[in-house]
């Protein structure tokens, strides 16, 4: 049984010579089935550059990523689209919802890129909706729902696909604190139902409902503890 | 991902900015409409000048002297000592039925100029002909109005005249023709039919016209030296070479032509007129052609130019389709597909307009419509939403995702 994740010194360069920055300046980390992290770090620790990694987004310098046992970097665009479709699922600060597409038509997106039709489509998307509690809303256009509400339907788009993992990139950023509330509580009842979520945050509130949190400063992981007050 | 869930993606990224979806659109509909509707023009035009040709008689010869006429007597005189003018005698001459069988008729006709009053109303015909009945058929000339002068009346030499509509609207505006007498040169002429309208054949006004008793004109107006012109009908216009060749035996007899090379008279062939005509005005449609595909190729270009905004202002939802797994090629098909449907939708309504539009007469001339110009146009239409749609669909699919998706 092979990690979720594994990332192996992993080496991140913008730029060159005097001017290069490292982004990630070797990450080694490894992520089980199941488990729910936030990685933490304040701005331009590389906290985003890693969720960017390892959802395939980008690629590295050096050193290696699998997701599932397959190596990212090896991956041509094509294989890359589907690992990005079956294997991940997004949830983004500014939801990144399709404008002027119905909620409902957002979360069948996934679906359809993957070749999933009529009813079986239509079926899974709603049952993505209810889960997230937005059954009631699904011909609403991203601009008649509320930030909360957005985030929701987001997380429904990144749910139906059934993914090994759920990547969120400060998805409490643009929210209230009920919605954040209402979102966290989201996460833990699909990280209970069994699924793997890493959530990059640098809200300490947040942080504290995941069971282990991953601590990053200039690019390296400077601390990775398990969370004891929720993981008994 | 099927094709057909593409496709509804396409028309939902075109529906969610209807305004200018619309101004593309139309400007490929102007572009297609446009192709169609000036060759149809063009189509239309060189048809009216066929038409007005063959109205003149496609069988009809026409015979000339090459003494008189604009080289002016002294350079003909030079040329042929023996050269002599045209006469009635060539007239009867090519009419008789055995040397001549492939000819119907001929008819000589003498030309005046002169100007005809009516009151204080004057009008200056364009030909005024001194002719025998024959020439009506011969030309191809009928009386709408009134009636034709008889061959009683050449041999009487009554001065009757059959006149065009150009005549009667200078001279007889709100009264009738027929009946009056005008005057013509000082003599009285007295109207007795109105020629059906024959319009312009792009030369001259066929309705500027006078025709009246070979004898009278003669008598009064031009001597008896001078014939114009005969006019020769072939008695079909399959036969007409061979009455050319009649017409070429007949008169080197008759003008005891030595050399033929070297003749006293020509002959103009309205086929070889209509020839050259249809010749010169497919030039006048290739070039309207051209203007229009000039038009198209704009048309074209504002498409690539939507499409090259659109893709810019959609890198951030390109980039969320990407990282939610679409794959390169559904990226590139969706913008491809939205560049044709756009061309599609503008070549049909381009169609539309330009079959409508080729109803209308445009500055008198009735467009036809050349059905591969139809096709083309759609054809074209089509290519260019692939072709120019292509470089903007190509872009939108090469996008990274990480960076389509900090786009702003």
């Amino acid at each position: 049984m092979h990690p979720v994740i594994d990332v192996q010194g992993a080496v991140k360069q913008y730029g060159v010579g005097d001017a290069a920055i490292f982004a990630l300046d070797g990450v080694d980390l490894q992520i089980n089935q199941g488990e729910y992290v936030a990685i933490m770090g304040p701005s331009g620790s590389g906290k985003s550059t890693l969720m960017n990694i390892m959802g395939a987004l980008d690629n590295l310098t050096a050193g290696k990523y699998f997701l599932d046992g397959l190596e990212i970097d090896t991956l041509d665009e094509n294989a890359l689209a589907l690992v990005r479709g079956r294997k991940i699922g997004f949830i983004f600060q500014s939801f990144n919802l399709i404008a002027r597409t119905t909620a409902l038509a957002n979360v069948e997106l996934p679906l359809a890129y993957q070749g999933i039709k009529g009813k079986e489509r239509r079926s899974r998307a709603m049952a993505a909706l209810k889960v997230v509690g937005l059954e009631d809303r699904i011909n609403h256009e991203p601009t008649e729902l509320s930030g909360g509400q957005q985030q929701r339907v987001a997380v429904a788009r990144a749910l139906c696909t059934r993914p090994s993992l759920l990547l969120a990139d400060e998805p409490t950023g643009a929210l209230d604190s009920k919605s954040t509330h209402d979102l966290l509580d989201l996460f833990d009842q699909i990280n209970a139902a069994g699924r793997t979520v890493v959530v990059i945050t640098h809200e300490d509130d947040v942080a504290a409902r995941a069971k282990r949190v991953v601590r990053m400063r200039d690019g390296k992981i400077i601390s990775d503890t398990v969370n004891k007050s929720v993981s008994k | 991902m099927s094709f057909f869930e593409i496709i509804r993606f396409a028309i939902r990224g075109l529906n969610s900015n209807k305004l200018r979806t619309t101004l593309t659109t139309m400007g490929i509909a102007i572009g297609v409409s446009s192709v169609i509707i000036l060759l149809a023009f063009g189509n239309g035009s060189s048809k009216a000048v066929q038409a007005g040709i063959e109205k003149l008689g496609t069988n009809t010869i026409t015979i000339q002297s090459n003494r008189g006429g604009f080289g002016g007597g002294r350079a003909s005189a030079s040329r042929s000592a023996s050269s002599k003018p045209l006469t009635v005698g060539d007239a009867v001459a090519l009419s008789d039925p055995i040397k001549a069988p492939d000819i119907k008729q001929a008819a000589p006709v003498a030309g005046a100029n002169t100007t005809c009053t009516f009151g204080t109303n004057s009008s200056t015909p364009g030909s005024f002909n001194g002719t025998w009945p024959a020439w009506f058929e011969a030309s191809n000339t009928t009386v709408a109005k009134g009636t034709y002068f008889t061959n009683e009346d050449v041999t009487e030499g009554r001065r009757v005249a059959v006149i065009g509509n150009t005549i009667v609207t200078d001279l007889f505006t709100g009264v009738n023709p027929i009946g009056q007498v005008m005057r013509c040169g000082g003599i009285p002429f007295t109207i007795i039919g109105v020629t059906e309208k024959k319009g312009s054949n792009g030369f001259q006004d066929g309705d500027s016209l006078v025709v009246a008793p070979l004898t009278a004109v003669q008598r009064s107006l031009t001597g008896y030296n001078n014939l114009q012109s005969i006019v020769v009908q072939a008695k079909s216009a399959k036969v007409q070479d061979l009455a050319q060749t009649e017409i070429n035996t007949i008169m080197d007899a008759q003008h005891k032509v030595k050399n033929v090379s070297n003749r006293d008279y020509r002959t103009l062939n309205q086929a070889s007129l209509l020839a050259t005509t249809s010749s010169s005005s497919s030039v006048l449609t290739v070039l309207l052609g051209m203007i229009a595909g000039i038009s198209l190729l704009v048309g074209g270009i504002g498409i690539t130019n939507i499409m090259l905004v659109t893709v810019i202002e959609r890198t951030r939802e390109i980039g969320i389709r990407k990282a939610i797994g679409a794959p390169k090629r559904a990226i590139m098909t969706q913008f491809l597909i939205e560049a044709t449907i756009l061309s599609l939708v503008g070549g049909f309504l381009g169609v539309i307009g330009g079959l409508i539009g080729s109803h209308f007469k445009i500055v008198g001339v009735q467009p036809i419509i050349i059905p591969s110009s139809v096709f083309l146009a759609f054809g074209v239409s089509v290519l260019i939403g692939l072709f120019f749609g292509g470089y903007p669909a190509s872009r939108a699919a090469s996008l990274r995702p990480i960076e389509a998706l900090r786009y702003e």
